[in-house]
Order: C-alpha cells, then structure tokens, then sequence
C-alpha cells in the first residue's frame, strides 16, 4: 500500500485582483474584484513507504501548494488524498504523529528561546518520553553536528545552524513521512552536504517516504532516484532521475580533444558550439543524429580523443523549465512504475 | 486534540521562560493596564463627595482594587497572536502538531499571567500604600477589609473565567481572519462595550436598577465587576442568589462564544492558504 496517494488533485485559490495606481486602489476599496488562480490543475502520485521522491518545478508550478494539501494545511478543490491510509485535512492525531512538515523559509521553533525548549514541548506534543527523546536528540545532534546551539536563543543562531535544529524538531517523533520543502534554501556548502546525509541516513534507519522540493539540484541528486516535475500545475514527468535526462535533454555533449585547429564554422557543422578553445572543444549535439555525428567527426577531424556525456542534471531541468511546457518538446508523463 | 497534563505542563514552562524573556514589556503592559487605579483615585474622591448614596470613598477603593487584580488576572490578546499566525503563515507549524492550537494560545496568555504576577502584585501593595483606608477602613466606615474566604477563592476561579470568557470571545473574532485576515479592527468593537459595561470605568451598582439588569445580561460584568463584587462589596451587595445567576451567565456566555468559535475554526479552516508558508 503506498503511503501517498493522490488522485485529481486541485486546488484553485481565489485572490483579489487589483489594479495599480490610484484609480484602482478606489476601484478596489469600492467594488473589489477576485479572480481565481488553478495552483495545482491534477496530480496523480503513488509514493511508496522508504521511497524518496524529489518534486521538481519552477517558481508557482504548485508545488507547496501541493505540499501543503498533502499535510492537509490546505483543502482540495477537487479529487482524492490519502497519506498513511488518512484524508490529511481531517487533522486525526494518528496521522499527526506520523508526518513532518519542514519548509526551509519557515520555523517553528520558538524564536526566542533555545531550540532545547522547543524540543521538550514537541516531545511532550508527540507522547515521546523524555529519556527517549533526549537520546534522539543526542543522536541528531552528532549527525548534525550540533551542540552548544540547542541552548542558545533560536535568534542568534545562523541560518545553517537554525535548520539543522528545526530538523531535529521536525524529526524527533520519528515520522513516517516527511515533507521536505527546500529544506536546504540559502546554507552554505557544508550545512547542505551536512543536511543531505542527515536525510539520507534518516531515510535508511527509519524507512520513511520522503517528498522532497528543492531549486538545488544536489538535494535531488543526492537524496532521490524519482524524481516529478510540475509545471502549471499538471505534472510533466514522473520517473527515474536519470529518465529525465533520457525524456527531457534531446541533446548530448560531445568533449573533443584535437590534434590541430578546428574553427567554430567547421565544429558548427556537427553541432552547437558551447566551447571551442582551439585544441579542445564541446558540442551539444541531437541524440537521434548522435552515431552518425560522431563518425563524421571522427572521419574529418583529426581527433585525439572523444567523449559523449550527459548534460548536467541542472541544465536539463533549467532547459526543461525554459520550455515551458515540455510536454510539446518531448511527450507525455513517463508513468512511474 | 486536548493536551496531556505532560504537554500542558511543557508549553507552561516553554511559554512562562518566553514571557520572562519579555519581563521588561509585561511591567510595562502592566502599568499600561492600570486604569483601575486611576478610576479609584476619581471615584474615591466622588466616595468622599457623598454623590453617590451608599458608595463611600473606602468602598471606591476597596472597589478598583479588585477590579484591579481581576482585570491582571484576565488581560487577553490572542486575537493579536491570531492574526498574525494567519497573515503571516505561522499557524501552518501549529496546525501539524497533533494538539488543537487553541490551547497553546490559552497556555502562552498563562504564561504571561505567572511573569506578570510579581508586578501586579508590586502595584497592588502600592495601591494600598496610598489609599491605606482601603485596608483598615475610615472614621466614616470603620473595620479591616476582610471578604470570607470562600468569596476569595470563588473570586479566584470567577476572575479565570473571566479570563475565558474574554479569550474566547476574542478567539471567535479571531477566527475571521481565515476570511478577513485583519481582524485586530473587530477587538476594536469588543473593547468599547467591554470598556463600559465590565465595571472597569463606573461601578455598575451605582447605575439605575433597570440599567444595571440590562447591563447584567451581557458577558461584560461578568468580566470584571461580579468576580470584584466577589472581594471588595459587603456579603449583602452580592446574596448567593445573584452569586448562582452570575454563575450561570459566565457559564451560559462561555458555552456559547465556545460553540461559535469551534464552528468558526472548522469553517475557516477550509479558507485556509497557510500564506507565507
């Protein structure tokens, strides 16, 4: 039995619709005038328990809108949602005690006292005896590199050092499935690599499922072999990580290193020239056309070496996001299996 | 979604350590909320005055004291927590936590009652330091100020349902903010007849008996007035009759905005973006 399951999915939002200027704000105070936004169109997930899925989209693709229905923060218009067997918006304790919710522009800490105070609040919310839930503590702490930080005030701790705490906050109830929404958002290298392998390391000993936003691809790649993308509110993919790749970027990379010169009108015969210095050079170049590509490259230039590669992971999904809809580029949903 | 004594005990201690934090702000609000003392240093002198027939100077005093000390017992602002736990998104942390969030606010406002006792206490004695008739009487109404024990503490428990009272009063304007979002501007309305008809400005039984009796069906009396009668008037100003009736009222008030509120939140809750979260 999956641990998420979501059928039609929608949420239409309505907003107030104002004009600039003076004239619309009195347009405005005397008549207002809503118009309604789709913020998620329909989403159709199975996530299975242990599963970690990364949920990709642009800005305002409903994905925290998504989130936010599948914690029940917020009713759906329309379809169906089951987490853990429970319709989420009905808020039953048992459900509660099972999920997290953990938003990287969000605390829930208290903000001026130690996050050691909060700890003991969530312990006494969530049943977890104290003894018990101080060796979870001391447990996420070491994975986290944290100590002196749980009893200082929540204000005077860095950002990096905030989040590993709200982690440990969201996670001492050992919940069964988390909610990540880009829990990595502005941490320096070391806190993101530290936060990764805490999540990692979570998912491992807990099996829990894990739905995971984030606008860094290392997240992703780190921490999820599916991955969904969500655009406008419809999802375009749902699949492996590196199905994306093979759906969504038509191009491939092709590293030559040359034996002599070769100038860009010669390479732009084979390909689009992202890099030419002289003795070597990279060409994107279509999949369908690769073999042949190459054969002729190989027949006409003097070639020393060759590689084809993947573009990056990033550069799929910013060129994916770009289109617009990618559906027109490259087809439909790859339907997970 | 009702707390366990170990949880309600957990967000006590969270929130009295956070209110200690702000111990500065609450002798400050503390002071702010001293209209009481102000009244009695007016209506001692209109006591003296004689204008009004049977309400001395030392029943003045005896008087805003414990409107005073009720009014510290039972000061509320959830609706300000509220709405910027809606605007601002905050509710959402709240909302995921397997205990109803009302009991939090009513947790944190217990909170801020324990750091603001010492002060209140401060001002009290103060109070009586300069007004010692209250204490011991005067020439006029001789013999100590002495209410019976049980009027004390039924007193106690009146000025904490008078703090629930008004909280959730408060709680079902708050509610509107999943609809209006600001809906501080309502406490605006709440707070006028609150003013007036709570005893907080002119003690209600100086008033005319019909204005007095209608003031009476409202919750408003019961906010400060009856649980003060309770300390500061003779055993006859207040008879058990008029003891069960104010019972009753707190009760029947409380059971109502409770009801409201509850069908409030589970309606708002619909409305609910959780924006900014």
């Amino acid at each position: 039995m999956p641990a998420i399951t979501t059928r039609g999915l929608s949420k239409t939002y309505r907003v107030a619709d104002k004009k600039p200027g003076l004239l619309g704000t009195l347009r405005h105070f005397i008549k207002r005038r809503h118009r309604e936004i789709e913020a998620v169109k329909v989403v159709d997930l199975d996530i299975a328990p242990g599963e970690v899925v990364g949920f990709l989209g642009p800005n305002g693709a409903g994905k925290t809108t998504t989130l936010k229905m599948l914690t029940g923060l917020v009713h759906p218009t329309a379809g169906e949602v089951s987490v853990l067997g429970h319709e989420p918006f009905k808020r039953r304790p048992e459900l509660l005690k099972q999920i997290t919710l953990v938003m990287g522009n969000k605390q829930q800490m208290i903000w001026d006292l130690p996050p050691m105070d909060s700890l003991h609040v969530n312990a006494a919310v969530y049943g977890v005896p104290d003894d018990e839930a101080m060796r979870r503590v001391k447990v996420f702490a070491e994975m986290l590199g944290l100590d002196e930080e749980l009893t200082q005030p929540v204000r005077k701790l860095s950002l990096g050092q905030r989040m590993k705490c709200e982690l440990v906050a969201a996670l001492l109830h050992h919940p069964k499935v988390l909610f990540l929404d880009e829990p990595t958002l502005g941490l320096d290298l070391n806190a993101q690599t530290a936060v990764r392998q805490f999540l990692k390391q979570y998912n491992e000993e807990q099996q829990a499922s894990i739905l995971l936003t984030s606008h860094y691809m290392a997240d992703i790649t780190a921490l999820c072999e599916r991955v969904v993308v969500i655009h406008e509110g419809a999802i375009l993919y749902d699949g492996s990580l590196d199905g994306v790749i093979e759906r969504f970027a038509p191009l491939r990379e092709v590293k030559l290193d040359l034996g002599g010169h070769a100038d860009d009108a010669v390479l732009r015969r084979f390909g689009e020239v992202e890099v030419n210095d002289g003795r070597s050079a990279r060409l994107l170049v279509q999949r369908q056309t690769l073999t042949e590509t190459v054969g002729r490259v190989l027949a006409e230039l003097d070639v020393e070496d060759l590689t084809v590669t993947d573009p990056p992971i990033e550069d799929v999904i910013a060129r994916l996001f770009a289109s617009g809809d990618g559906k027109a580029e490259q087809g439909t949903t790859d339907a997970h299996g | 979604m009702t707390p366990t004594p170990r949880t309600t005990r957990a967000y006590f201690a969270a929130f009295y350590a956070l209110m200690t934090t702000y111990r500065a702000e609450i002798f400050l609000w503390a002071l702010a909320t001293s209209l009481p003392l102000i009244m009695m240093g007016i209506w001692v002198q209109a006591g003296e005055s004689g204008a009004f027939s049977g309400f001395t100077s030392v029943d003045a005093a005896r008087y805003f004291i414990a409107v005073f000390v009720v009014r510290q017992l039972s000061i509320c602002w959830v609706i300000y927590e509220f709405e910027w736990d809606v605007v601002s998104g905050r509710l959402s942390s709240m909302l995921l936590h397997p205990v109803h969030p009302v009991w939090r606010y009513i947790l944190m406002h217990a909170g801020e009652q324990g750091t603001r006792l010492p002060f209140s206490i401060l001002f009290i004695g103060l109070s009586l330091f300069i007004f010692p008739e209250a204490l011991w009487g005067n020439a006029g109404q001789p013999g100590a100020w002495l209410p019976q024990w049980w009027r004390v503490l039924l007193a106690l428990a009146c000025a904490y349902c008078a703090f629930l009272l008004r909280f959730f009063i408060q709680y079902t304007l708050a509610t509107m903010a999943f609809w209006i979002e600001r809906v501080s501007s309502l406490e605006g309305l709440n707070y006028l007849p609150y003013l007036f008809l709570s005893g907080l400005i002119v003690p209600i039984q100086t008033l005319p008996a019909g204005l007095q009796e209608a003031m009476l069906w409202t919750p408003y009396p019961y906010m400060l007035w009856f649980p003060a009668m309770l300390i500061a008037a003779p055993p006859e100003a207040l008879p058990p009759a008029m003891i069960v009736r104010g019972l009753v009222t707190i009760a029947c008030w409380l059971g109502v905005f409770i009801v409201i509120s509850r069908v409030l939140w589970q309606r708002g809750l619909k409305h609910y973006s959780a924006m900014g979260a």
